[in-house]
């Protein structure tokens, strides 16, 4: 990044973040942490979907499909072999294999960049609402293959008993690797050949763009941070089951991503915050009035409100201009253009 | 019968029409002319109701002992029932439809059952391929044929004003050449005729007067014969000098 | 593995593809008219179930009576979800139409939980509709001949009123195109209207066979019917009519073929496969069996 700030700003936020990240740990209580928690897994979600969908334009229902993948990956790789050995029939080689959080973390971003590339292959070559209904279909597929192959999943009851490794330093350097992975894709010439193929898929081609090796990257990037959202998850609520990654999921995320902004990162972190955090405070709501399913019915109200009045979102594709320190971080600004660019 | 004045009309952000004026009499043929992207189409659309202009009126009189009316605030569909009848660029028939249902369903606002029928008589007559065709898809039919197609089913709804989008786009001269015969004789029947059209020569000799459009603006009007003679227009339009 | 038990499971296909049938219908003329998808439609399948059990239930009235009643409170919703949800994003991109019928989906099924809770409830036509009937080898109940001749009788209604009615001609025109069906002078506004209240009618009267051949519903129930009326619109030509016909007694037919005739283990994988056949269809066979000339498919 080209920046006008001077580097000491960044060191100062860095050692803020870490004090503060540092003091809730030690001094908030379990039930503000997981909600916490709960806020940064999904802000990893909207920023990984906003990837795929805000970026490159691909609108994708299946990331829900990336996070279950991810999630059971991580746990069956966490797991001790006594407890895998009582719930699933794995393979030998499986069986015996206990790893610490982060290599299982990265094995479950791995799997499902793995599969987004499998899937990817097949269906990048639909658009518009065909590959929606098609990311769709994949959706349903996995989890039909999840509450099926018990072996490996347990079906519908899924596994429990998962050890309580996510905490806030997890989820929220999970969120700065995603926020800073999108970043560096956004203002650079890969992200701006995403965004011209957003735009303009016909242009962008007469320009050069590989319209599939672009579309598959784009789903790919996004899905290692679903997969990677789903092992947090699972580890932080210490179980995962089938019925987590369902369409509503999907739904949910693509409204924060919808209404922050398809396109900004700072959109899809301020969406996420502020509609899960919401969705938290509702719960309890819900349950004393035994009124459920208000917190999704306004949800889907403000995104229709949204996409009447606003289809942009709220920041629309562009990050706040404090962030960005100066012209040069416009993605038709950027100086590596006036040079000829480079790739 | 129809005034266009002052129109300023915006495709997004682009402004296209940049106020436009034109006019035409009861029972004349005028002609519009102008190279792509002038704003020819726009107008049109604009004048059936496709379109808003930001600024400017439009004004009709469907009938001389009648009332004005201010288009630019009425429905597509109702600008229909006024009397105005527009035949598209690119004939824009239904292809899925046959040929009679789409000559019928250029009737669709009308509900008096014995004119309907004597129309679509009509038509047949002055278009006798169509009679051949009644049942067939109109997608099958030929360029020349859609076109004859295009104009009959405007000529459904007995308009008072019939706009005309480039009939004479991708077809052979002498296709066009009959086709303009027909035009001809439509406008004897009394049917006031504003055409637009890349090809200056054709419509100019159709038409009594003439506009020419250029990115936006009017830049002339007079009498057809005036505008043939123009040495600009015949730079532009009609070929060079001769 | 008897020509009976083949017999036997081709006529549960056809019921159950009558049904698909009907709601696929649906699909593709609100697909036809306004080229996005309705993710709501199913849930008017949902709609329909209910009011038929509100209906038997409190009013005790006769079948045909319920019938009209589901018929109109269907296409009342179809008015409804249009004017909601599509009418605002004419114009917008697919996608933003898309995703706003998405968002008109989920909170139907949530009103629906909110206020008749999420609990299936049993559904009881009058007996006489559950006798058995017996064709050599081949059992199905009365009710299974009824939906089959009401779907049949109903899809003949529906294209006598596309083919030979001003209405339908208005749909198909502007269906075709809509600038130029405005030039003809047709009240679009009120065509879109039309067919998504005839579509939604039909989807409603779907919901009521749903109810009375699976005795139970509740408020998720439309979710699936209604993807897979969708998948049955794609594998017949989604916008096309016969398609959506053809369409859903093929998936019909499959997907009870798939159960019936693989061994049981892969009965749970019906979903998965139903899937995968879509996305295979997507891709080698875009415009469907009846392959008609392409929509815009981008």
């Amino acid at each position: 990044m080209n920046l006008r700030r001077p580097r000491w700003i960044w060191l100062a936020l860095a050692l803020g973040g870490v004090a503060a990240v540092g003091l809730a740990q030690a001094a908030w209580d379990d039930y503000l942490l997981s909600i916490v928690n709960f806020v940064g897994i999904y802000a990893i979600l909207a920023v990984s979907l906003n990837l795929t969908n805000g970026f490159a334009g691909l609108f994708s229902l299946g990331h829900p499909g990336f996070m279950a993948i991810g999630g059971y990956v991580t746990a069956i790789l966490t797991l001790p072999a006594s407890r895998k050995a009582m719930f699933l029939a794995l393979p030998g080689w499986l069986a015996g294999i206990e790893l610490p959080f982060l290599p299982a973390l990265l094995a479950g971003g791995a799997a499902a960049t793995l599969t987004a590339f499998l899937l990817g292959l097949s269906v990048l070559r639909l658009s518009g609402h065909y590959l929606a209904v098609a990311t769709m279909g994949f959706l349903i597929i996995v989890q039909v293959l999840i509450e099926n192959w018990e072996s490996v999943t347990r079906g519908p009851l899924g596994l429990n008993g998962l050890a309580a490794l996510t905490d806030l330093w997890w989820v929220y350097g999970g969120l700065l690797a995603a926020v800073y992975v999108s970043w560096k894709v956004k203002f650079s010439s890969f992200g701006r050949s995403m965004l011209a193929m957003r735009e303009d898929s016909l242009a962008a081609q007469c320009l050069g763009v590989n319209l599939f090796r672009t579309r598959v990257a784009a789903l790919a990037i996004g899905a290692f941070f679903a997969g990677v959202a789903g092992g947090l998850w699972a580890h932080l609520v210490t179980a995962i089951t089938p019925g987590t990654f369902s369409l509503i999921m999907a739904f949910n995320i693509v409204v924060m991503v919808v209404v922050g902004g398809t396109g900004s990162i700072t959109g899809a972190v301020v969406a996420a915050v502020v509609f899960s955090a919401a969705t938290e405070i509702f719960r309890p709501l819900e349950e004393s009035f035994e009124a459920y399913g208000i917190a999704e019915i306004l949800m889907a109200l403000v995104l229709l409100v949204i996409l009447i009045y606003r289809p942009s979102g709220l920041f629309g594709s562009r990050e706040p201009a404090f962030l960005t320190a100066g012209p040069t971080h416009e993605p038709g600004n950027h100086p590596a253009t006036a040079k000829g660019g480079q790739r | 019968m129809l005034k266009v004045a002052d129109v300023h009309v915006y495709r997004g952000r682009t402004h296209v029409l940049k106020g436009v004026s034109l006019e035409v009499g009861r029972g004349d043929i005028v002609a519009l002319i102008g190279a792509n992207g002038a704003g020819k189409t726009t107008l049109l659309r604009t004048l059936s109701g496709l379109l808003r202009p930001r600024q400017g009126a439009i004004r009709f009189q469907p009938r001389a002992d009648g009332p004005e009316v201010d288009l630019t605030r009425l429905a597509a569909e109702d600008i229909v029932g006024l009397g105005i009848s527009h035949c598209p660029e690119g004939r824009g028939v239904f292809a899925r439809l046959s040929v009679r249902e789409n000559l019928l369903i250029g009737a669709y606002r009308r509900r008096d059952r014995g004119g309907i029928e004597e129309d679509y008589r009509r038509v047949r007559a002055i278009f006798p391929i169509l009679e051949e065709r009644a049942g067939q898809a109109a997608g099958s039919l030929s360029g020349g044929e859609q076109e004859m197609l295009a104009i009959g089913r405007a000529l459904m709804s007995r308009p008072a004003l019939l706009i005309l989008d480039e009939p004479s786009l991708g077809l052979g001269p002498m296709v066009v050449a009959r086709l303009f015969d027909v035009l001809a004789e439509i406008n004897r029947q009394g049917v006031t005729l504003l055409l637009v059209e890349q090809n200056a020569v054709a419509a100019l000799n159709l038409a009594r007067r003439g506009y020419v459009l250029e990115t936006g603006r009017m830049v002339l009007a007079g009498p057809s014969a005036e505008l043939l003679e123009d040495p600009n227009v015949r730079r532009a339009y009609l070929g060079g000098a001769a | 593995m008897t020509a009976d038990y083949i017999a036997q499971q081709i006529v549960n296909g056809l019921i159950l593809g009558s049904m698909y049938a009907l709601v696929a219908i649906g699909f593709s003329m609100i697909y036809g008219i306004v080229r996005l998808i309705n993710f709501a439609h199913g849930d008017i399948v949902m709609i329909g179930a209910f009011v038929t059990l509100g209906l038997l239930q409190s009013l005790g009235a006769p079948l045909p009576v319920v019938a009209v009643g589901v018929l109109l409170s269907g296409a009342g919703m179809g008015i409804a979800v249009e004017r909601a949800a599509f009418r605002p994003m004419r114009g917008a991109p697919q996608v933003t139409g898309f995703i706003a019928s998405l968002a008109v989906s989920i909170m139907l099924q949530n009103l629906g939980i909110l206020t008749l809770t999420a609990q299936p409830r049993n559904f009881a036509f009058p007996d006489y509709l559950q006798a058995l009937i017996h064709v050599g080898a081949v059992g199905f109940r009365v009710i299974d001949v009824v939906i089959m001749l009401s779907a049949v009788l109903l899809m003949g209604l529906l294209l006598l009123l596309v083919h030979r009615t001003r209405l339908g001609m208005a749909m198909r025109a502007t269906a075709e195109n809509l600038d130029v069906a405005r030039l003809m002078g047709i009240p679009i506004n009120r065509t879109i209207r039309a067919a998504f209240a005839v579509g939604s009618g039909l989807a409603a009267i779907a919901g009521l066979m749903w109810g009375g051949k699976f005795g139970q519903i509740d408020p998720l129930l439309g979710y699936v019917p209604g993807l897979k009326s969708f998948v049955a619109a794609v594998i017949g030509g989604v916008g096309s009519i016969p398609g959506a016909i053809l369409g859903g007694y093929v998936l019909g037919l499959a997907e009870v073929l798939f159960v019936g005739l693989l061994p049981p283990i892969y009965s749970a994988f019906r979903d998965a496969f139903v899937f995968a056949a879509l996305i295979l269809i997507l891709l080698a066979l875009p415009n469907g069996i009846l392959g008609k000339a392409a929509e815009d498919r981008a």
